[in-house]
């Protein structure tokens, strides 16, 4: 197991094939697929743990620990008791042992030695993870226009340009600090888009959720940078509950980057995160991951269970939420980040890379729910199968009554690699609605020994051929991400495919 | 620079060449003519390292090494070049991108410095106006949606970026008009030096008004039956195949 880090920025330049040709690009993704899961590390930082189990005493002792208002601790009781009478689902295309909820802790804050007032007083150790990471939390990274906001296990440990941001009236912060200093706009959205009864996973999270980000954009603000947040599991046996919420007013913009990476683990991990997207009038949110988790090692032992809730409402005309994501990591991947259309001529948007090896298993796609007129979505979902996997797609476009002159387009495409591999299309389509016009593609190929010949031909070895030939068949919806993300995408695309020839 | 004896190659347990010699030297052109069937392809082919085909006996040495102990990208790297009869669609990935990955590929086998956007793109231009190609095939990706022509002449605009030492042209001139037939031929003379080799594979003589060979040899069957020079080729367009089919075995 490597401890070395290199990390996989490079400098931006301008236009579209320099993203994804440069030498030094190349050179990183070799250096890259020649290394084992390069984040498989783990840092000692003495944890503050909450006792092993799942009770309101738990809960209790959460929302006491994060000094929460009482409303908050409500909130999670009752989302609590709800989730008691609920029963863990298993209605997608994935296969996992049965979860323990109560041989889990479900609080694990680093301790801080004291308050900080700069990252110069981050934990060192702490700083040397980040570094690890490749979590550049200095200049440099303000010079590339994005804004940091690191979480470490549970609880947020730094955040930066918040002065800056703050010029904007934007509120960029931990889940915590906005549950502290802002605890009337958490009120107001919190679960407005996803309640505590959504489903099992959502009503977990909301009864035991530990740190997150918040994110708001006032009126007629459009965010200057990109926000960037990278997640983390560190603690051994302690699962994650992430709670992110962005409130986008009216004529607001923002772009906002979730990427992460974690730790190699022997055991499986419960990650269950709930992502809220609220979008006033002609607002606009654009959210792009990159998902990394630790996918298991290449007999399917360990990785992450990735059970995840993501939904965006267009509360209101001329609003616009955008999905775009690279799924890469994680032992079972479960999740269908969804836009609910609710305003006239809202738009929703969903472009994703799903891409599985070994045994990992993905069930993963969108939903589509257009309530207003003249709501446009589009769908694009590139699947790739290698090894043993099974990679599924499943999307709902869902067309109301009310719903006059609804556009859908989805186009959902898989790409096997070897044949031991599957790939499966579950669309839904629930038209109520004469008016409306839904258009669905779906393709399924191989990749082709003529097109890896072809490339060796030309003096291009067969990893990197088949890096290339996947790379351009995942282009549309790599254009849809910020210009860093694309070639961390990319990046990992090709470390994710080591060990799939042949 | 290219030594091939008594080589031996099935497909799928059929042996399509069934004991083929010959000799290239720097500088020259040859080209393989024959009827359909008579293992053309397969030849040009197994000089590419493709896996389906298996040598089952024969020796290829190429410049002092093992030809077919070398994979592939090998082959490639240390010169060879492959023009196929029927170039793959890659969608997504510009031609550009794929040409300079290609090459860097190449120069760093050679200890050269890599081009960077550039230098390659500067070098790209000049080889598109090498073989009368617009620019925007650059752009767009590797042979998607070009039709049989455009394919055939992105072949000729890769071998002039890659600049190989033996270049083995696998039917270029099937699917092509006279005009590109001429635009192809024309790159492919302006390439030859005194360093490089040329094997042609063509069905049809009309090529070889262009591409003047040095010598044309005859493949019926899986065995060089007849070699020559170019009036070779030019009585072969008269008389056809048959005469030549009964002929034994020759050494080129």
């Amino acid at each position: 197991m490597s401890t070395e880090n290199d990390t996989v920025k490079t400098p931006q330049k301008s236009d579209y094939d320099d993203k994804f040709g440069s030498a030094e690009q190349q050179e990183t993704i070799e250096k890259l697929t020649q290394s084992d899961y390069k984040w498989g590390f783990t840092t000692d930082i003495e944890t503050e743990v909450a006792p092993k189990g799942l009770n309101e005493d738990t809960i209790r002792f959460i929302s006491a620990k994060k000094k929460e208002p009482e409303f908050l601790l409500e909130w999670r009781l009752k989302a609590f008791r709800y989730w008691q009478k609920m029963q863990e689902p298993h209605w997608p295309n994935v296969n996992y042992p049965p979860i323990d909820y109560q041989d889990a802790y479900y609080y694990a804050a680093p301790k801080p030695k004291k308050e900080l007032k700069s990252m110069d007083e981050v934990d060192p150790q702490l700083r040397e993870t980040f570094e690890k990471l490749g979590i550049p939390l200095d200049e440099q990274k303000r010079l590339a226009g994005v804004a940091v906001d690191a979480v470490m296990d549970s609880v947020s440990v730094a955040t930066t340009f918040k002065k800056e941001l703050a010029k904007h009236g934007i509120i960029f912060c931990s889940f915590s600090d906005a549950v502290q200093n802002h605890p009337d706009l958490i009120e107001k959205y919190l679960g407005s888009v996803v309640p505590y009864t959504d489903n099992f996973f959502a009503a977990l999270n909301s009864a035991v959720f530990s740190d997150g980000s918040f994110c708001y954009i006032p009126k007629g603000v459009r965010c200057p940078m990109e926000l960037s947040t990278y997640f983390r599991i560190n603690a051994a046996n302690t699962g994650q509950f992430e709670r992110t919420l962005i409130v986008a007013e009216e004529g607001a913009y923002v772009s906002y980057l979730e990427g992460c990476t974690a730790p190699m683990r022997d055991e499986n991990q419960l990650h269950a995160a709930v992502v809220e997207i609220i979008a006033h009038k002609d607002a606009e949110v654009k959210y792009s991951t990159v998902q990394n988790w630790y996918p298991g090692d290449k007999n399917g032992v360990g990785g992450i269970y990735n059970f995840v809730t993501k939904r965006g409402i267009c509360l209101e005309e001329n609003a616009k939420i955008s999905w775009t994501q690279v799924e890469t990591g994680s032992a079972i991947t479960w999740k269908y980040p969804s836009v609910i259309l609710k305003g006239d001529n809202s738009i929703g948007e969903f472009y994703s890379v799903a891409l599985t090896n070994n045994y990992q298993q993905a069930d993963t796609g969108t939903k589509m729910i257009h309530l207003g007129k003249n709501t446009r979505s589009t769908i694009i979902s590139k699947g790739i199968s290698a090894g043993k996997s099974q990679n599924s797609y499943r999307g709902l476009v869902r067309v109301s009554k009310n719903a006059d002159n609804a556009r859908n387009f989805s186009q959902c495409d898989s790409l096997l690699i070897g044949d031991k591999c599957g790939a499966h299309t579950f669309p839904y389509l629930e038209i109520s609605n004469t008016t409306a016009k839904v258009e669905h593609e779906a393709t399924t190929s191989k990749i082709g020994e003529d097109q890896i010949f072809y490339l060796n031909q030309r003096g291009i070895d067969t990893e990197d051929a088949i890096g290339m030939i996947v790379n351009g068949y995942c282009k549309e919806v790599f254009m849809e991400l910020p210009m860093e993300f694309a070639v961390e995408a990319r990046n990992l695309l090709a470390i994710s495919l080591e060990g799939s020839v042949g | 620079m290219l030594s091939i004896k008594n080589l031996h190659v099935s497909v799928e347990d059929t042996e399509i060449l069934k004991g083929v010699n010959l000799e290239v030297k720097p500088g020259e052109i040859h080209a393989i003519m024959g009827p359909n069937g008579s293992g053309k392809s397969t030849f040009a082919n197994v000089l590419a390292g493709r896996e389906e085909y298996e040598v089952t006996d024969g020796e290829v040495t190429y410049l002092g090494q093992d030809l077919l102990d070398m994979a592939p990208e090998e082959r490639a790297r240390e010169g060879v070049f492959l023009a196929f009869q029927y170039p793959v669609e890659i969608p997504g990935v510009s031609t550009s991108h794929f040409m300079k990955t290609a090459l860097n590929a190449i120069r760093e086998h050679r200890g050269e410095e890599q081009l960077d956007a550039m230098q390659f793109l500067k070098l790209a231009r000049e080889k598109m106006q090498l073989i009368e190609m617009d620019e925007k095939f650059l752009h767009r990706s590797v042979n998607d949606g070009f039709s049989g022509g455009e394919k055939k002449r992105n072949e000729i605009f890769q071998m002039a970026v890659l600049e190989p030492k033996l270049a083995i042209l696998d039917e270029t001139d099937s699917g092509l008009d006279i005009d590109a037939l001429r635009i192809v031929a024309n790159g492919v003379n302006k390439l030859r030096s005194s360093d490089n080799a040329f094997i042609v594979v063509t069905h049809y003589q009309r090529l070889l008004n262009y591409i003047v060979p040095d010598y044309v040899h005859v493949l019926v069957d899986g065995r060089i039956v007849e070699s020559g020079d170019k009036n070779l080729a030019l009585r072969l367009e008269e008389q056809g195949y048959d005469w030549v089919k009964d002929n034994d075995a020759v050494t080129a």
